[in-house]
């Protein structure tokens, strides 16, 4: 080795300085292009006389928007219809992700059912659904929804407090009284304690193999603090229900059809996506995984919990986040079906209101980069996290 | 510190690019031999494809009438279909050189976004439509109301304000594109539709049954609508103000598209002798040639004429000009063109 | 001796449960109490579904007729696709110009039919002619020049649109998206950083916001008077945006590569790039083309997007001849017809895509 270093020192002295040539040049070019750009943008905006800076988002917005999470009026300025936006597009993307995620397993699972129909069922689901543009799924599903619910007189009524009309649907919200605060105690001291039992009875299983039913016992400490507290507190919640008022119904929690068809297109689509990736990563673990199980006297419930899910699992991570990216990403099409998203609200009226484009394209773009980077990042501590487990 | 240097090298770099900062927009359309409009996605009466993709519309025709000026033919005009909140941008980058998309006239848009406003080719202002067996009669009885409309308008602040100031409830549906509002409207999205009442007689016409619908009395705002350029440009802003200008006073002086030939042939009133590009020199203060005026009125037509064929009583869109404020001001309405002389 | 013990034992048959139509059953559909119920689910689903689209698009729909007067109330009005076929397939193109659209569907169609037939010579020949001189003429073709007239791209749309992009997008992509994952894998720090900051800007913002800022803001970027075609702006941004997409998933079949493949390559003396077009790539590619193949269908499904800036694609014509007056109220019939054509093109492309992995799998 030494002595062929040597010889060839001659080259790989040429190679360095080489590649350092290169690699002047490419980042020569690049800062070039960079500075033509700005260069161009800079001379064009004054040329044209168009503001720039962020001074706008202090500025009064006024204009409403649909659907807000946060408190917000047409005297609110532009960096609050920034947030309404951000915050619309995360419930969407987090809505999504959730259905998509037990949706995409499901069908996943049931692609690999010995059941023939199932598992043609699911295959056509995910052949069907994955072909078909997203853009297009969502116009479809909008003005389907659209189409087949009622007038708000006509509402379909659930027990008096739940209605389902063509401008959404509305449920009852729960206020919380005197005492509401108790309920939430309990509640976390369920939770607490419940992980307490979860970290005792994998310690238990460890030194003497006995296990204990963690996930029944904690449903039944979750349900058995509220009930108390409630009962403690003499219930203190009370609902608000909706009710029609002219036009449309008034008080509870409203979802709107944009909402709701953004979610079911989004997650419906994606879902197809996840399950091919889940039947993948079930795939990947090999039959021995299973035989070794049986052999072992696991259950078949056993086998899918503790042996083939986490080893799948570490598989089907990575691209799944691929397919949570991505959903994000694609909640921007929500312009097109009026849900006031990011895109929608701050590069849509807001952009044209202050004519900022730069700037707010800008902006629109760091938050989905933003999103994609720290999910990458978490997903790659996930994967580190997974690995130690392994072994 | 930075920035400075950087100021100093983008300078040096650009010693070595080829530049057309200098020439103005009229120098470029000229050596181009044509010029980008901007114009509506589709609002029938204002700026409308037909399936050959020919333009047609009120808005076009400002356009064409730019073109007539210039290039003495109404045919050299690029059309770009730009949503309501591209538009602005489009203009701003250099994209378009005119915006003829029934767009309000404001102080924000005018003094704060680099626009200039070149006049006034229809004056508007915002209404409701509803749906006939709902029952009402005027806007003050839409409180709590759906109301569906176009993102990137005057109409989703004006809205905000109308609502506001009658301490009156409603939910906004904000869409991008005008033809998904009157497709939500009509699947019975929301419980009424606004925009100006220019554009809801137009998109009445795309309804499925036009005529189970109303437009409510109640205007609730000014919307005056023209043409926009860049502003920074005052000769191509110059253009495009006196090529409308120019069809204003063609009807003030009864030049139309019909008789404009013989008229100019025969005339004697120095006015029309000016607009017919025989006297005054209008052109080379222009930077045009001096039939500019004449080839407008003789291929585009006089405001009148381009109004009753795009617009009028008899299309499908039916605005009635008479006892509106699109009527010249001998008629009553507010129709006013500075003198072209 | 054979034929004695043949006589002499009787063959028993298996249990007429366990075979045939009724052992199938069994065995796949009603082996347990859970399977039962759910295959008796999966037949109401089937149910629900099946009979009332059947009966939508084909018993009580319309298919004569020019107007839609004529279309039934129930059933899918056929007619308005009919009616309209010339704008959804072709967009504005002048009517007597198609014959240049058609003539090199027909050329593409002749030399794809060629290569999809196995066992032919110079099928390396009428490749490179699709890919190189192909899009050449397809430029002259349809735009215009040697005597053709010319036919600006403001006026193309439909189908056709949704071809070139996703055709051009598809093409210049993956010598991107390749040289991407090369700099992103390259041992120069700088060329190494610059090519994951670019991967990842690209992958981490929607593409309608890239397509609004190449359609609406690209000239502000440019010295005054500098622009080019609508179409070219937002091609060359589906061209990145995709590239950066198929350089992630190129990178994964470059890291799957065996060590040894490199160091032998280097050690036969070969410089570079005569390893990486001769040795790494070829193999890597290989690995890697389901995904690749699927990046390429999700190009074709993104192309939908451009209607958001004003193109008039197959999705966005469709849209638009939706709102001619004439044809108020048919956007079901639209958008299913939109999603059958789509579907045919991307589970197609799915399909040849493991065939040519089946192909191609030389046993490792």
């Amino acid at each position: 080795m030494q002595d062929r270093n040597l010889s060839l020192s001659n080259i790989l002295f040429n190679r360095s300085i080489q590649g350092i040539f290169y690699q002047i040049v490419t980042l020569g070019l690049v800062i070039l292009a960079i500075i033509y750009i700005v260069d161009n943008t800079a001379r064009n905006m004054v040329a044209r006389g168009l503001a720039s800076g962020f001074h706008f988002l202090g500025v009064e917005a006024q204009f409403d928007i649909q659907m807000t999470l946060i408190e917000y009026s047409p005297t609110s300025t532009y960096f609050d219809s920034f947030i309404v936006g951000l915050l619309n597009t995360l419930l969407v993307a987090g809505l999504g992700i959730f259905v998509a995620t037990i949706v995409g397993f499901a069908v996943g699972i049931a692609r690999l059912s010995s059941n023939w129909l199932i598992a043609k069922l699911a295959e056509a689901y995910i052949e069907i659904l994955r072909n078909i543009p997203l853009l297009l799924q969502i116009f479809f599903w909008y003005f389907a929804v659209l189409r087949a619910l009622p007038k708000p007189k006509q509402s379909l009524e659930f027990a008096d407090s739940f209605f389902l009309n063509n401008r959404g649907l509305f449920i009852p919200d729960p206020v919380f009284g005197e005492g509401g605060t108790l309920i939430l105690y309990s509640f976390i001291a369920a939770i607490l304690i419940s992980i307490g039992i979860a970290v005792w009875s994998k310690q238990r299983q460890n030194t003497t193999g006995q296990t204990f039913p963690v996930f029944y016992s904690s449903i039944g400490l979750l349900i058995s603090f509220v009930f108390l507290s409630m009962l403690a507190t003499g219930f203190p919640v009370t609902f608000d229900y909706p009710e029609l008022k002219g036009f449309n119904f008034k008080g509870g929690i409203k979802l709107i059809p944009e909402l709701v068809a953004l979610t079911f297109a989004l997650s419906m689509y994606t879902a197809s996506f996840i399950a091919e990736v889940v039947r993948a990563g079930i795939q990947a673990v090999s039959l021995g995984q299973t035989e070794a199980a049986r052999s072992l006297g696991l259950n078949p419930n056993q086998i899918l919990r503790l042996v083939i899910i986490p080893q799948a699992l570490r598989v089907i991570v990575p691209p799944l986040t691929n397919q949570y990216l991505n959903l994000t990403k694609n909640s921007s099409l929500a312009a097109a079906i009026a849900y006031p998203d990011l895109v929608l609200v701050f590069a849509g009226t807001a952009l044209m209101q202050t004519g900022q484009a730069i700037e707010i394209i800008g902006m629109v773009m760091g938050v989905y980069l933003f999103l994609s980077l720290m999910t990458s990042i978490i997903m790659n501590l996930f994967n580190r996290f997974m690995r130690v487990a392994e072994r | 510190m930075i920035i400075r240097k950087l100021t100093i090298l983008s300078a040096i770099i650009s010693l070595f690019t080829v530049s057309a900062a200098t020439a103005g927009t009229l120098d470029t359309v000229k050596g181009q031999g044509f010029f980008n409009c901007g114009v509506s996605q589709g609002v029938p009466g204002f700026s409308n494809p037909d399936s050959d993709g020919n333009w047609s519309g009120i808005d076009v025709d400002v356009c064409r009438a730019v073109s007539a000026a210039i290039f003495g033919t109404p045919d050299n005009v690029k059309y770009v279909p730009l949503t309501a909140k591209e538009r602005f941008t489009a203009l701003q980058s250099g994209e378009i050189d005119v915006l003829s998309r029934n767009t309000t006239w404001t102080l924000s848009r005018d003094a704060q976004i680099g626009l200039e406003f070149a006049g006034v080719n229809f004056y508007d202002g915002q209404g409701f439509m509803v749906r006939s067996d709902s029952g009402i009669t005027s806007a003050m009885e839409l409180d709590g109301a759906s109301v569906c409309t176009n993102l990137g308008t005057t109409t989703e602040l004006n809205m905000a304000d109308f609502f506001r100031a009658n301490g009156m409830s409603y939910e906004p549906v904000v869409f991008e594109k005008a033809d998904e509002v009157v497709n939500a409207y009509d699947e019975g999205r929301c419980d009424t539709y606004t925009t100006d009442k220019s554009g809801l007689a137009a998109q009445r016409t795309k309804l499925a049954d036009p005529d189970a619908h109303v437009v409510l009395p109640e205007t609730i705002s000014k919307e005056p609508l023209g043409p926009v350029v860049r502003e920074g440009d005052g000769d191509w802003a110059d253009i495009v103000r006196w090529s409308l200008n120019a069809m204003i006073e063609a009807e003030e002086f009864g030049l139309d598209k019909g008789s404009a030939s013989s008229t100019c042939a025969t005339t004697g009133n120095p006015v029309v002798a000016r607009l017919c590009g025989k006297e005054g020199g209008n052109g080379a203060a222009l930077n045009l040639g001096d039939s500019w005026s004449y080839d407008i009125i003789s291929q585009v037509g006089n405001y009148g004429d381009i109004y009753e064929a795009n617009v009028g009583a008899n299309t499908p869109v039916g605005l009635a000009r008479a006892g509106s404020p699109n009527a010249s001001y001998k008629n009553g309405g507010v129709l006013y063109a500075p003198p072209a002389r | 001796m054979n034929t004695e013990i043949k006589d002499s034992i009787e063959v028993t048959k298996p249990p007429i449960a366990s075979i045939g139509i009724i052992g199938w059953l069994r065995k796949n559909l009603f082996s347990s109490w859970s399977n039962t119920i759910l295959t008796l689910l999966g037949i109401y689903i089937l149910y629900s579904i099946i009979p009332s689209f059947i009966s939508w698009a084909f018993i009580d729909a319309s298919f004569v007729g020019s107007t839609k007067q004529e279309c039934s109330k129930e059933g899918a009005c056929w007619i308005f696709i009919k009616e309209n076929l010339k704008l959804i397939f072709y967009g504005l193109y002048p009517s007597e110009e198609l014959w240049r659209i058609n003539s090199m569907y027909f050329v593409l169609l002749v030399c794809g039919i060629y290569i999809l037939i196995p066992n032919l010579k110079y099928k390396g020949w009428v490749g490179s002619f699709l890919l190189i001189l192909f899009p050449i003429l397809s430029v002259v073709m349809f735009s215009g020049g040697f005597g053709l007239e010319t036919v600006e791209t403001r006026l193309w749309g439909g189908l056709f649109l949704t071809l070139v992009i996703a055709g051009v997008g598809i093409v210049l992509s993956l010598p991107i998206g390749v040289m991407l994952a090369l700099g992103r894998r390259s041992k120069l720090p700088v060329v190494s950083l610059l090519s994951t900051i670019f991967i990842e800007i690209w992958r981490g913002v929607p593409l309608i916001t890239v397509l609004f800022m190449a359609s609406n803001m690209f000239p502000l970027f440019m010295p005054e008077g500098v622009n080019f075609d609508k179409l070219i702006r937002a091609l060359i941004g589906v061209m990145f945006f995709s590239a950066a997409y198929l350089a992630e998933v190129v990178r994964g079949g470059l890291q799957a590569m065996p060590k040894g493949q490199y160091e032998a390559a280097q050690a036969m003396g070969l410089s570079y790039w005569r390893m990486m077009a001769l040795v790494i790539l070829p193999q890597s590619l290989k690995m890697v083309i389901p995904a690749i193949i699927g990046s390429f269908i999700a190009i074709f499904k993104d192309t939908t997007l451009v209607l958001v800036i004003g193109l008039f694609d197959f999705l966005g014509i469709i849209q638009f001849v939706g709102t001619n007056p004439d044809w108020l109220g048919f956007s079901h019939e639209g958008y299913v017809f939109a999603a059958v054509i789509f579907w045919i093109f991307c589970f197609g492309m799915s399909r040849y895509s493991q065939n040519l992995e089946k192909k191609l799998d030389t046993g490792r």
